[in-house]
């Protein structure tokens, strides 16, 4: 049966992100559909009905949306590849929780840095650090998160890196001094094609921070 | 094989502590159960769980893991019998999604119906119900979320919707209506009639003074 892959995305959202990489490190051939947010596809809202967002991953015909659930879902049905997951339970246990954690934290402390200002901002920075040093903690001195391969973990976090520019010069504060480690491992992930094929490029996300902070009238 | 020791750290009204005490249950695994006192966290359950410092932890052969989620999916793949969550990816991730769902939608939708009052709790408790349909709609006429037997998802929403009702006790906030949500309202009552859930349920009078208390404390504390 042929596999027919269409993910429908939206080129900056680092969830977005997280699917292409993991399609990419299994080698899926897959069509990138680029949607409008201000104007979603009839497609979009007849697979996301409950959310309505991107990414959402069509495989033959069955949508998978939520980005941790479809890049797990990469990983369990093109299995004969690139595991993302350890087989051991309890690392997968652990590679879960930090998985959770990215995305209980990253995403909305990194929004601050560039949508608040003030002592909300100063907060944010600082919660944002507080955050990427644990990740470092558990990083240690592995290549990956994931050991000598890339693995869940490092497909759910590195998006962010393409937006460390944008959080850095709206915030107005440097990543690399606090948390060397982290920026040295996100340097050694852009050396994978699967992620620098990935990710846009830092200037166009800052560009595009710039034209949301304008349409949400901060400064 | 070497014995294992297996420890939950629990508070016992905790929804999410009762998931992992059921999932242990369905798998016949033997566990050392310790409750925890939250106003009052031990220096074991910091030193298990120091990033959320949260229950519910499980502690397998002294390693630990946290989050509830992530503890049933540990838990399926180290003791493969009963299992709780379907073999094919595709199952696997509808249930992950509507997992996520009940805890990233459902339940700080329903929180919020605490504080609110009068027109504003009405329309909280319409988004609630709005959300809730669609798993009564993913029901679909099953027995179970997992389809013959009690799954995953079935463990991830059952305590949550025993909360709800035990909630609406006290507070007389309908959050889970015979007339409104027939499927869902079955599927708890059939989930009742099983032992193991049974064993699970917080016993009733200390859920109700446990909500009392709280709704005292969040009532002065906006005072």
């Amino acid at each position: 049966m042929a596999n027919e892959v269409i993910l429908l995305d939206f080129w900056p959202s680092p969830f977005g992100m997280r699917v292409r990489i993991a399609l990419a490190e299994k080698g899926v051939k897959y069509e990138y559909r680029d949607e409008d947010l201000r104007n979603k596809s009839p497609l979009l809202l007849q697979m996301n009905p409950i959310h309505k967002k991107i990414p959402v991953l069509i495989h033959n015909g069955r949508p998978v949306c939520e980005s941790l659930v479809a890049v797990q879902y990469v990983d369990e049905a093109w299995n004969d590849k690139s595991p993302l997951l350890p087989s051991d339970p309890y690392q997968r246990a652990q590679a879960r929780f930090w998985a959770d954690f990215v995305d209980k934290k990253i995403y909305d402390i990194g929004k601050k840095t560039w949508a608040t200002k003030g002592e909300e901002l100063e907060a944010a920075k600082k919660e944002f650090i507080d955050a990427l040093k644990l990740l470092e903690v558990e990083l240690g001195n592995k290549p990956y998160f994931g050991g000598e391969t890339i693995g869940y973990v490092d497909v759910v976090l590195i998006p962010f890196y393409c937006w460390f520019y944008a959080y850095e010069t709206c915030g107005n504060f440097s990543i690399e001094p606090e948390c060397p480690v982290l920026i040295a491992w996100a340097k050694r992930c852009m050396q994978k094609e699967s992620i620098s094929e990935s990710l846009p490029d830092q200037q166009k996300v800052y560009e595009f921070v710039l034209m949301m902070r304008k349409n949400l009238g901060i400064e | 094989m070497a014995e294992q020791e297996v420890i939950l750290f629990g508070m016992c009204i905790s929804p999410f502590s009762r998931r992992i005490e059921l999932a242990l249950k369905i798998k016949g695994i033997q566990y050392q159960y310790i409750e925890e006192d939250l106003s009052n966290k031990s220096p074991l359950l910091l030193k298990y769980n120091p990033v959320h410092k949260k229950v519910p932890v499980l502690v397998h052969n002294g390693k630990p893991i946290a989050e509830s989620l992530v503890i049933l999916e540990y838990i399926d793949e180290t003791w493969q019998n009963n299992p709780i969550l379907p073999k094919d990816p595709y199952s696997r991730a509808i249930a992950r999604f509507w997992a996520k769902f009940v805890e990233e939608k459902i339940l700080p939708t329903a929180l919020k119906t605490i504080a609110a009052e009068g027109k504003e709790q009405e329309q909280i408790i319409e988004q609630v119900y709005q959300k809730l349909n669609f798993l009564e709609n993913e029901l679909n006429g099953k027995d179970f979320f997992g389809g013959g037997s009690i799954g995953y998802l079935d463990i991830v929403v059952f305590f949550i919707a025993r909360a709800f009702q035990v909630n609406q006790e006290v507070t007389q906030v309908e959050l889970i209506s015979k007339e409104k949500l027939p499927a869902i309202c079955k599927w708890i009552e059939k989930l009742l009639k099983i032992d193991v859930v049974n064993e699970c349920i917080p016993p009733r009078e200390k859920h109700i003074a446990f909500i009392r208390a709280h709704l005292e404390a969040a009532k002065s504390s906006s005072n």
